[in-house]
């Protein structure tokens, strides 16, 4: 793996970055409100991917990224409440701590696994936390539970203005979550992470740690998974188990998988795609729309086994 | 005592159906290296189809002892008509590439047939209770028990022997054992892989099948019913170790036994009993009880 992204590149992608997220917050103002929340919650559930992506720089992929939605949903929804915390920015922040910190124990014991016992562990987790938060019904049990409109900065948000502003939150923690990705994928640590992929055993040789970039990688997506949860649960206004359930979490790795692992910007491309795609075809084809989605991720794999980021990545990186 | 029978009893009729998908799931694993997310969509084509075929004898006023006969038809037929459709149409163009890759191919296909069966059979429930009585009640002590459910114990235990015994004392079985040892080599003996592979594939998929349409009678066959038993029986595979028969066995009758413990003793624990039970084996014995290590490859 050679780097030829340099400190120059970086600032052409963070003013691309921030580009596009003004383009899109302005954007917003014009868009019919069906838009703006399908773009919130491809932003949000890009978070979650990104994570996945994140991981599968290593050559692992994860299948129980549901999990930390989760628990970044549920954490925000409590604390908004129980707690009585109600702005939006700590809520989603608070959402990827909790998540975080309740992967890290994970973490270490995660790091040793590969392929598909790496899959299947992560699976049994999420599994394992669908089924407490069915059974418990201090939660709402499978109902899960609402939560009302948050507030931003302290200013409460009248109803014309609250689907916007959670909009821009969204679109501007993921703006920020992405650069703060590409800078990672390109430290020396993420570019271990890309060599673990290639060969683990000449990384430890060369004196990288393995196990230390996997664990990190761990922790950084269940951020990114929970932060995008809160996120996601403060447009719904509702959480419920099946956040965590295997096929939540089986979407978000067709995301990832769609993205490939090159680009961050087409995770959030990716994710867009598939609200569009969820959102047209449950209105115009209820009954095909997984249909649809299966051929589309056949399709992917066989011809864009990279993804689409590999259509615009192709010189950065090789 | 009675509890404790009770409990045996129950996970013994769960462990059995789930050993018959699980073993389908563990065998093409061992010869294809595919973990595959769409067998639970083969249980389901089978259970939909034990109920079109059990439909048909019922209208046909035939004896009510075909109906076994037509739901072991049932499953010959998804087998016959979905593996060379899956295995020639779609998998071979995948194979060799890696197994986390196969993983999502088969998640592709478990989409897409997930909608498919929803087409065919529509999303009303199915109901097929003729077989349930054929071999009436067995009382135990203070207990009734259904003798179906004893029924699908000894149909785990031929359909467990009968693999066995395909695979160890058969000369395909050896050709098998062969492909899964070093597919290459096998190659250049002159073994015919592509065609080892079709078949291990077709075996896996009327496994399923099987489980499914001997299920059915127990169950409401309806959208949904694929979604839970991938998981479960990948626990059971899990457990015991990938492409290992004994392994599929006591991975059965564990997660079984946890099922119908948590079930009985404590229900809160139902939903995620097995997973918990599943995530503790990988983090002790991450190969399954019955896999041997295998040396990391540089």
């Amino acid at each position: 793996m050679i780097q030829t992204e340099t400190a120059v590149g970086h600032g052409r992608t963070v003013a691309l970055g921030l580009a596009a997220f003004v383009l899109l917050a302005l954007a917003g103002l014009a868009m019919p409100k069906w838009l703006t929340f399908l773009l919130t919650m491809a932003a949000a559930n890009g978070l979650v991917s990104l994570g996945i992506v994140g991981l599968m720089r290593g050559g692992v992929v994860p299948f129980g990224q549901g999990m930390m939605l989760a628990l970044g949903g549920y954490a925000a929804a409590l604390a908004f409440n129980k707690l009585g915390v109600t702005d939006a920015l700590l809520l989603a922040l608070g959402g990827g701590v909790v998540a975080t910190l309740a992967a890290a124990p994970f973490a270490p014991l995660l790091s040793r696994y590969r392929g598909i016992f790496f899959a299947m562990l992560t699976l049994a987790l999420s599994m394992v936390t669908y089924g407490l938060l069915m059974k418990l019904s201090a939660l709402g049990g499978s109902d899960g539970f609402n939560l009302g409109r948050p507030t931003l900065f302290g200013q409460v948000l009248a109803d014309a203005w609250v689907g916007y502003t959670l909009y821009v939150l969204t679109i501007a923690l993921a703006t920020v979550m992405a650069l703060l990705a590409r800078v990672y994928f390109d430290s020396t640590r993420g570019l271990v992470t890309l060599a673990v992929r290639e060969n683990e055993l000449r990384v430890e040789y060369l004196g990288g740690s393995v196990r230390q970039a996997m664990t990190i990688n761990f922790i950084l997506a269940a951020f990114c998974g929970g932060l995008g949860g809160a996120l996601a649960v403060m447009s719904l206004g509702h959480v419920e188990p099946t956040f965590s359930f295997w096929t939540t979490s089986g979407e978000f790795v067709f995301v990832a998988i769609l993205a490939g692992w090159q680009s961050v910007a087409a995770v959030f491309i990716a994710s867009t795609v598939l609200e569009v795609v969820r959102s047209f075809s449950s209105a115009y084809f209820p009954n095909t729309w997984q249909l649809a989605l299966g051929l589309f991720l056949l399709f992917v794999i066989r011809f864009l086994p990279k993804g689409i980021g590999s259509l615009w990545m192709r010189g950065s990186t090789r | 005592m009675a509890a404790t029978l009770t409990i045996l009893i129950d996970g013994l009729t769960y462990a059995s159906w789930l050993f018959i998908v699980a073993l389908g799931l563990t065998l093409v694993f061992g010869v294809l290296k595919i973990l595959n997310i769409a067998h639970g969509s083969f249980y389901a084509l089978g259970a939909y189809a034990a109920a079109s075929f059990v439909g048909w004898t019922a209208s046909m006023k035939w004896a009510p002892e075909l109906s076994l006969v037509a739901m072991l038809l049932a499953a010959v037929a998804v087998a016959a008509i979905v593996a060379p459709l899956t295995e020639r149409g779609l998998m071979r163009f995948f194979y060799g590439r890696d197994e986390v890759l196969l993983v999502l191919v088969t998640y592709a296909m478990f989409l897409i047939m997930e909608d498919v069966t929803k087409l065919v059979w529509g999303a009303n429930p199915y109901y097929v209770s003729e077989p349930y009585s054929l071999f009436g009640n067995i009382d135990i002590g203070v207990q009734t028990y259904v003798g179906y459910d004893f029924a699908l114990v000894a149909l785990a235990l031929i359909v467990g022997l009968a693999v066995w015994w395909g695979l160890n004392r058969t000369r395909s079985g050896k050709i098998v054992l062969a492909v899964i040892h070093s597919a290459e080599i096998a190659a250049s003996m002159g073994v015919n892989v592509s065609r080892v592979y079709m078949g291990a594939f077709s075996v896996g998929i009327f496994l399923a099948a099987l489980g499914g349409a001997f299920t059915a009678p127990m169950i409401s066959v309806q959208p949904g019913v694929s979604v839970g038993v991938i998981i479960v029986s990948f626990a059971v595979v899990i457990i015991g170790g990938l492409g290992s028969i004994e392994g599929a066995a006591v991975g059965a009758l564990i997660v079984g036994m946890a099922r119908s413990l948590a079930v009985h003793v404590a229900p809160v624990t139902e939903l995620f009993s097995v997973y918990v039970v599943m995530a503790i084996v990988l983090m002790f014995r991450p190969e399954g009880l019955f896999q041997r290590i295998q040396a990391r490859k540089i």
